[in-house]
Parts: structure tokens; C-alpha cells; sequence
């Protein structure tokens, strides 16, 4: 009898998810519920979903889900893990989110080095409001709100989260990756292990940077926008570890 | 024998807190009420507590909403600027149905305003300060004994009805220090939190905290759930003291710290064959409307006294729905009320004056 | 011998396995709706599937499990 070699992982939730067709958020998604069952960690884990496309991802996983205000999630895994420090906590959230409105909650639960992974998805724009410019957006990029492309004069430059991350002593395990194929999409699903182990072992922050895709707000198919990621955000984004290189987990 | 120690209000709240069980603290600093952070950063870590100054008021009450939901009891304390800062952090805990303790010593506002005491956060406290039609539980406490026992008791409410309860005092009643009698056991009320998120051990379905609904049909139900709760908490929680008000020619309506200059006041005048009598709700919400019901009749007139530009009156002038009328005296900007201030306007507003 | 399995009501034609395949024996079956109104993927040379699960892996609605 042939062996099921791949299927749904056991800690994503059963029903069809309400992504655009073709948006990698559904990947992310089950990278990380892989994860969890690789890890046998779904009946440890809580999850906080972020304001944003993922907003009500709390019906996806089958661990135990909180939804965080927006940009606040770190401050909220804080709060769950500074009371329940054996469990394993996770936040998921935008560019929107993390890098916008909660930018002051992401760089003090890193400084802080609360033991928690968060994982972020860059893609460069606001899914969930339809297309507005984000601090990820490129420049040149045109957006709701960004109309006639991003400029330097009156938008500034886009905000590199694992880069400046990286200069916080509190922060273990940062690194960049992207789901624009196959390949990376392996490496991607590797990060996050690793951060959730770094999180097991009790090794401080860790953070994955996930570039990601928009079909719906770009403007193009989802095989274009995959396409424009590899072209063009992995420029402004360079595909790198930041920190804990050297970290070993797992031993 | 029950403990007597002399103790700032501040450092009791905290002293309260721990004796209700409570182990984990998220804040920030801001003027007049930081003492809470330095006692809890001191003795949350003997006994294995968690002390965490956070980034902002946003991050702590944030904080707070996590730790809510992980199911254990929580605290946080700020100042009115502060405590405007919470005020999205505190719908979402009411949206989410969580429990919570938060501390609100008042100052004089608006903007930065100054670091005195002041009441002028009633209405942000009790009308809602944050978005929704949601209610938190408001105590206001007038002794720093009393600190101590609403803030116990407001961890057992909070629990009972999964509500945020908030302890209102002012600059003066957190700065002060007076005689505490702690008693040897706290009466602590354990709930069982079978909704905490506390990781599904793959024996249970996971537990899911929210309050985003985008199905009307839904939410509404949840809102109309929301607004049972509270009408049981206005017909259980009324607190009030009455003091000298069985045939008063005038009752006065004051809460807090401003109470305690009132009770001198009715002493004095006392002598002078003026009778005046006291109602001061210890619980801002739910307002003790009840006791308004009892006692419309009795008086000539109602006075209320606060430290803003008058807010409880509003609630009094509800409670009574024109049955009497409803003077307004207040101070603002940190300045305290004099007792001749008031006997003054007493008198006044006895004589018909016109309310000038 | 490896197998591909379909979950159709998962898919939403996105056609992003159909870019991946290495045999390239995916493709969207016009002639067909799901229950959400999409053409389902579809294969069209169940023989050549080497069970790989490139498909799988980008796929982000998991609308395909594969049997060896």
C-alpha cells in the first residue's frame, strides 16, 4: 500500500484558508505547522496572530491562538511567555504590522531577548486595506498610496527589519528568506525550524524574515509575482543569516 | 493578630496585588504612581514573580492582554496620560472578555498637565475611554486601607466576571502614607480558566482568544452578551458609603480623597445647626444608583465636589433624573478644595444663591 | 510507483504547481469548476509522477498530498 508521503501537516487547522489564490502567506503557513509537528510541539505551542491578511489566523493552527492588536504582538508573546515560560510562543505578522505601527514592540521584545520567535512576512505592501505603500514597499513602487511610485523625497527609503535588528545584542537568531521557489521554500521552512529550536533551548529572540508574495495588490499573477520577488525585492532584500550563524541547536 | 505597618499608598497597591496572588506586573514609569514598579520589581522576583518595565503604557497593557489570557492573575499601573495610552489595549481585554487589574493614579490634565492629584479621568474610566460599547469595573478608593481592600478585591471581580476592574485614586492618596491593617488571609476567589490559553497538550481543541468578528449576526450576540454581563455586575456591585445623610438639608455626592475633606466639613457645620450628609460611591461603575433612588427624597438639594470640571455630576444628575436639584463645586489643575471653600458654597446654594 | 491525490475543493488555480512540476504533467482543467468555482489542477500523465512533492511544497493551499 503506497505510503502517504505528503500530506496537510496535523497543526494546520482542517478548513480551505481565505488567502488570494496564490499568496505564499498559505505556504507560511504550513512551513510552520510542519514545524510544529516535526518538533512535537502543537500542544505546547500558542500562537498570536497579527492585525493584517492574517489577521483571524487563529483558525488555521491547532495549537492554542490569541489575536494581537495591531503591531503589538511581541508585546503580547511577552506577556504569555514572561507567565508561561514553558511554552512556546510564536507571533506572525506583516510588514504592516511589525515594521510600521509596532516597530517600537519588535525592538524591545529583541533588546529584552524574550525567548520567543516571531515570524515576519515581507511583501512589500498592505494586503488586507488593498495595496497601501508599507515601509517594506520598494521604491519606484507604485501603491494605493504611493500612487505615482515611492520616491526618496517624499516616502524615504524601504525599512530593512533584519538588518537593523541585527545590531541588538538581545536578538540570538535573525535571518532573511523567501518563498519566490521551490528552493528557497526549503531553506525557508529550515529557518523556521531552527527558530523554533533556538526558542526550545532557551537561546533567546529569534526572528525569520520571510519575503512573500501580493498577487492581488501588485497588480500581477501570482507566477509574476513570485517572478518579481527573485527580480526585485531579493535586491533591496538580500537572502542572508543576520545573526547566530555560529548558534548551534538541535546538538 | 492581624498586621498594622504605616505604608505609602503607592507600595500598598502593589503590597495588595501579591497578597491577592497576583505574581506578574507589566509597567511603566510616570509620575505620581511609580513606587508601584519599584516595590514590584523588588519582591515579584523573591517569589518568583515576573517584573517587566515595558517599552510604553501600549507595550504593557499589551503585555497584559497576553498574560490575561495565559490565565494568571496580572496587574498594571499608570497615570492618567498613561492610562489614555491603554485605552485600545483595554478594548480589546473587554472585547476578549479577559481579567485584569489596572491601576490609575490620576493627575491633572489635559496633555502632560502636572503631576497633583485630580479626578478629571471619570468620564475615560467610566463612560469607556477606549472604542466599543464595553465597561471596566471602577473602584475609588479614599484611604490608603482602602487601597489595599479594593485592590483585592478587584483581582476577585475581575476573575468573577472576566473583567478588566480598575483602581482609581489620585496623586494624593498614592503619595500619602497611613496605618494598613493587612489581615493574616486574604480571601482569594480561584475561577476555573478552562478558556486560558495554556498550550492544548493534544488532549484538548485549542482555545482561541479574540474579539475581532466580522459576521454582524455574531458580533451583535457577543455585544448582547457583554451587556448581560454588565447589567448583572450593576445589580451585584454597587458600592457605597453613606455617612450623616438620614434628614441632611443637603448630600453632598464626592468620591476618592475629596470624600475625607467632606466628612470634615459635615463635622463642622454640624455646629452651626447645618445638617449635611455624604454619599460617596466606591464604586465609580457600576454608579450606586440605587442608593439615589433611597435617598432623592430626603434633601433639599444635592452638591457634588470633584477635582475636575465636573464629571460624576453628570451621574448623579442621571441617577436623580430631576428629582432634586444638583449644585456642582471643583477645583482643578492639582488645587485641593478647602473646607471653607465648600462650607462657603454650601451655604450658598442653601441661601438660593443663583449658582454664579 | 508515486501518486498525486487532488484535494479540489482546496484549489484555487493558481497554477503555481503547474510551474514547478519537473515532468511537467500538471495543468488546469478547464472542463471542470470546484465547489469555489475554480478550475482544479489536474494531471495529465499519472506515470511520469516521481512523487517528488515540488508540487506540494508551493502549493499554498494544500489542494495536493502524494503517495509513493
Amino acid at each position: 500500500m503506497a505510503k502517504v508521503v505528503f500530506k496537510k501537516p496535523h497543526a494546520l487547522a482542517g478548513g480551505p484558508m481565505h488567502y488570494c489564490p496564490g499568496c505564499t502567506h498559505g505556504i507560511i503557513h504550513r512551513l510552520i505547522a510542519e514545524v510544529l509537528d516535526e518538533l512535537d510541539i502543537e500542544g505546547s505551542t500558542i500562537g498570536i496572530s497579527p492585525v493584517g491578511c492574517a489577521y483571524n489566523n487563529y483558525l488555521y493552527f491547532n495549537c492554542d491562538m490569541i489575536q494581537a492588536a495591531h503591531g503589538r504582538a511581541p508585546a503580547v508573546a511577552t506577556g504569555i511567555k514572561r507567565s508561561r515560560p514553558d511554552n512556546i510562543v510564536f507571533t506572525y505578522q506583516g510588514d504592516g504590522d511589525l515594521a510600521a505601527i509596532g516597530t517600537s514592540e519588535i525592538v524591545h521584545a529583541a533588546t529584552r531577548s524574550e525567548n520567543i520567535t516571531i515570524v515576519f512576512v515581507n511583501n512589500a505592501i498592505y494586503g488586507m486595506t488593498s495595496g497601501q505603500m508599507a515601509p517594506t514597499t520598494l521604491l519606484n513602487q507604485v501603491t494605493t498610496t504611493s500612487p505615482y511610485g515611492r520616491t526618496t523625497k517624499l516616502h524615504g527609503y524601504p525599512v530593512k527589519v533584519s538588518e537593523m535588528l541585527s545590531t541588538l545584542d538581545g536578538a540570538s537568531y535573525i535571518e532573511r528568506v523567501s518563498t519566490h521557489d521551490v528552493k528557497n521554500i526549503f531553506k525557508t521552512k529550515k529557518a523556521i525550524k531552527k527558530a523554533f529550536m533556538v526558542q526550545m533551548e532557551k537561546k533567546g529572540f529569534s526572528l525569520v524574515e520571510i519575503l512573500s508574495s501580493c498577487p492581488t495588490n501588485w497588480g500581477i499573477s501570482p507566477q509574476e509575482a513570485l517572478k518579481w520577488i527573485e527580480e526585485k525585492m531579493t535586491l533591496v532584500f538580500p537572502i542572508r543569516i543576520f545573526k547566530g550563524f555560529d548558534l548551534e541547536v538541535g546538538k | 493578630m492581624a498586621e498594622k505597618v504605616l505604608m505609602k499608598g503607592n507600595e500598598v497597591i502593589a503590597e495588595a496585588a501579591i497578597r491577592a496572588g497576583c505574581k506578574h506586573y507589566f509597567g511603566y514609569p510616570i509620575t505620581p504612581q511609580t513606587e508601584i514598579a519599584h516595590y514590584m520589581a523588588k519582591k515579584l522576583p523573591e517569589i518568583g514573580g515576573v517584573f517587566v518595565q515595558a517599552e510604553s503604557e501600549i507595550a504593557a497593557i499589551n503585555m497584559v492582554y497576553g498574560a490575561a489570557a495565559a490565565g494568571i492573575r496580572v496587574i498594571t499601573s499608570s497615570s492618567s496620560p498613561g492610562i489614555s495610552l491603554k485605552q485600545e489595549g483595554l478594548s480589546y481585554i473587554a472585547g476578549a472578555e479577559l481579567p485584569c487589574v489596572v491601576v490609575n493614579i490620576v493627575r491633572c490634565g489635559p496633555g502632560l498637565g502636572g503631576i497633583l492629584p485630580a479626578q478629571c479621568d471619570y468620564f475615560q474610566a467610566v463612560k469607556g475611554g477606549g472604542h466599543g460599547d464595553y465597561r471596566m469595573v471602577v473602584f475609588s478608593p479614599s484611604s490608603v486601607q482602602e487601597l489595599y481592600e479594593l485592590t483585592v478585591e478587584a483581582f476577585n471581580v475581575a476573575d468573577r466576571y472576566r473583567i478588566t476592574s480598575m483602581i482609581m485614586g489620585d496623586g494624593m492618596l498614592g503619595q500619602m502614607m497611613e496605618a494598613v491593617e493587612f489581615k493574616d488571609e486574604e480571601n482569594i476567589e480561584t475561577v476555573e480558566k478552562d478558556w486560558a490559553l495554556t498550550g492544548t497538550r493534544m488532549k484538548r481543541e485549542h482555545n482561541i482568544i479574540t474579539s475581532v468578528n466580522v459576521n454582524p449576526y455574531e458580533l451583535e450576540k457577543i455585544n448582547e452578551g457583554l451587556q448581560a454581563k454588565y447589567k448583572k455586575i450593576v445589580e451585584n456591585e454597587q458600592r457605597v458609603e453613606i455617612y450623616n445623610c438620614k434628614d441632611a438639608d443637603v448630600i453632598i455626592v464626592a468620591h476618592g480623597t475629596v470624600a475625607r475633606i467632606i466628612k470634615n466639613v459635615i463635622e463642622t457645620l454640624k455646629h452651626e445647626g447645618i445638617r449635611v450628609g455624604l454619599i460617596r460611591p466606591i464604586t465609580l461603575w457600576p454608579f450606586p444608583t440605587e442608593i439615589f433612588e433611597k435617598y432623592a427624597s430626603v434633601p433639599k438639594m444635592f452638591l457634588t465636589v470633584e477635582l475636575s470640571a465636573g464629571q460624576m455630576v453628570e451621574d448623579v444628575r442621571l441617577a436623580l433624573n430631576g428629582k432634586k436639584p444638583v449644585y456642582f463645586y471643583g477645583r482643578m489643575g492639582g488645587m485641593i478644595p478647602t473646607q471653607k471653600e465648600i462650607m462657603d458654597k454650601i451655604k450658598s446654594i442653601l441661601r438660593g444663591d443663583r449658582d454664579g | 510507483m508515486a501518486k498525486i491525490v487532488f484535494i479540489e475543493d482546496r484549489c484555487k488555480s493558481c497554477k503555481l504547481c503547474t510551474t514547478v512540476c519537473p515532468k511537467n504533467i500538471l495543468f488546469m482543467d478547464s472542463k471542470k469548476l470546484n465547489k469555489r468555482g475554480f478550475n482544479p489542477v489536474a494531471v495529465s500523465d499519472m506515470d511520469k509522477c516521481t512523487g517528488c512533492g515540488f508540487c506540494v511544497t508551493i502549493c499554498p493551499d494544500c489542494a495536493i498530498e502524494v503517495e509513493k
